[in-house]
């Protein structure tokens, strides 16, 4: 398959702005924010395989990340001040949490067990 | 069930540089990377003393540079943590929980972990003001309290790191003279923003959904006191990751895997065709350059094993 014919991928990136109506999409779907910044090592190990798996899992989950350099805010209001931080949302509320980059299966248990 | 040559496990500079090493040599090794790919130097940001570097180079760009310089030479690398060994037969077993690899030979390269102490309330706080990687973290304590748990140079880089956000910085260290480097010792009493709590232990983490304050007992005085902060960066050191060996590799008091200095090779274990590279066994120098050097070592007598075999 050539690279045009592939589906455009990758994480939807989630402002101050944005935060709230996403985690209550009229979908219904549940939301997985990875907390993220550019300093951060383990961020950056993260990221390519959270914009993989927003590709695989993009009818079940909104999987979204939020740089916190800037959205400082929204990390304080959730609490978040380590990072890598993922959390998963479910009509707004707080559902799984994992602190670190625990591997991209680590993520897909985390994802799976909340579908 | 997957059969290789050679498997690597750990994905720090001695990790890298095996795989680096070994795929050139045409041994195809996988390289199991675990779940925290690239090692301490992904929680690091400039890395000073990397020969060939004049301008310093950052610690995570040069473990993924090293990463995909293994790639690149053929090593496959899978971003697994292996779950358990068993170095008893000709064949070496490595499990990923339920998925078998088999290998005839194996470089163990899983470095060191940060040891926590656990006191109440250390886990429960852990990303909620607990935390490990001040590089990482320090901004979210803009014009608030930090504390650094340590006395050693890892000690040191945390608080100088969080003297560019946090408006104060304790170091509690349990004994009266901190065992850094005297360029970095110099360094941290210059600091205007620290404060070191000299024969100080952390007895306990307190707060609500964050770390508000913790205990400190000073080992002098008997006494113990609370003091406010919003994180607690813990610094005391590092232990060898080598829980999953413990029954076939011969490790010493602390944990460290045993390697023979001499013939046929330095970096020799106990088990015929297993080797050790990097900080699992280094208890001394833990460099990243030392580590590289390791790993190489440790690829070039695992190729020379196979040769002789």
């Amino acid at each position: 398959m050539s690279e045009d014919n592939q589906k455009q991928t990758g994480a939807v990136h989630l402002t101050t702005d944005d935060f709230k109506t996403t985690l209550n999409n009229e979908e219904g779907l549940p939301v997985f924010v990875d907390f993220f910044a550019e300093w951060c090592g383990p961020c950056k190990m993260a990221a390519p395989i959270v914009d993989k798996l927003a590709g695989e899992y993009e009818d079940k989950m909104i999987i979204a990340k939020l740089d916190v350099d800037g959205h400082n805010q929204i990390a304080a209001e959730y609490g978040v001040m380590s990072i890598p931080t993922a959390i998963i949302f479910k009509d707004g509320e707080e559902v799984d949490r994992t602190i670190g980059f625990p591997g991209e299966d680590g993520f897909r248990k985390m994802i799976d067990g909340n579908l | 069930m997957a059969h290789a040559k050679i498997i690597i496990i750990g994905s720090g500079p001695a990790g890298y540089t095996a795989g680096i090493y070994a795929a050139r040599a045409n041994l195809k090794p996988v390289l199991f990377a675990g779940d925290k790919p690239g090692g301490q130097l992904m929680n690091t940001t400039l890395v000073e003393n990397w020969p060939g570097t004049e301008a310093g180079v950052m610690g995570p760009e040069l473990m993924m540079e090293m990463r995909n310089q293994a790639a690149k030479f053929g090593a496959e690398i899978i971003d697994k943590k292996v779950t358990k060994v068993d170095f008893s037969g000709e064949l070496k077993k490595v499990l990923v929980d339920d998925e078998l690899y088999e290998a005839e030979t194996i470089i163990v390269a899983t470095g060191a972990a940060s040891i926590m102490l656990g006191v109440p309330g250390e886990k429960e706080f852990f990303g909620k003001g607990v935390a490990t990687c001040a590089v990482c973290d320090a901004p979210f304590y803009r014009d608030k309290i930090a504390m650094v748990i340590g006395g050693g140079d890892a000690a040191i880089e945390d608080a100088m790191a969080l003297t560019k956000f946090a408006s104060k910085i304790y170091l509690v260290h349990r004994r009266d003279e901190l065992r850094a480097s005297k360029f970095m010792v110099d360094r941290v009493m210059n600091a205007e923003k620290v404060e070191i709590l000299w024969d100080s232990e952390l007895k306990k983490v307190l707060g609500n959904k964050l770390v508000e304050k913790v205990e400190i007992y000073n080992n002098k005085t008997d006494k113990t006191q609370e003091i406010e902060t919003s994180g607690v960066f813990l610094a005391v050191g590092h232990k060898p990751a080598t829980e999953i060996f413990k029954d076939y590799l011969e490790l010493d008091k602390k944990g460290f895997i045993q390697t023979k200095l001499t013939y046929p090779g330095a970096t020799t274990t106990s088990v015929d065709g297993v080797f050790a590279a990097g900080d699992v066994v280094d208890y001394r120098y833990k460099q990243a350059i030392t580590s590289a050097g390791m790993g190489c070592q440790a690829a070039l007598d695992a190729e020379r094993w196979l040769d002789q075999k």
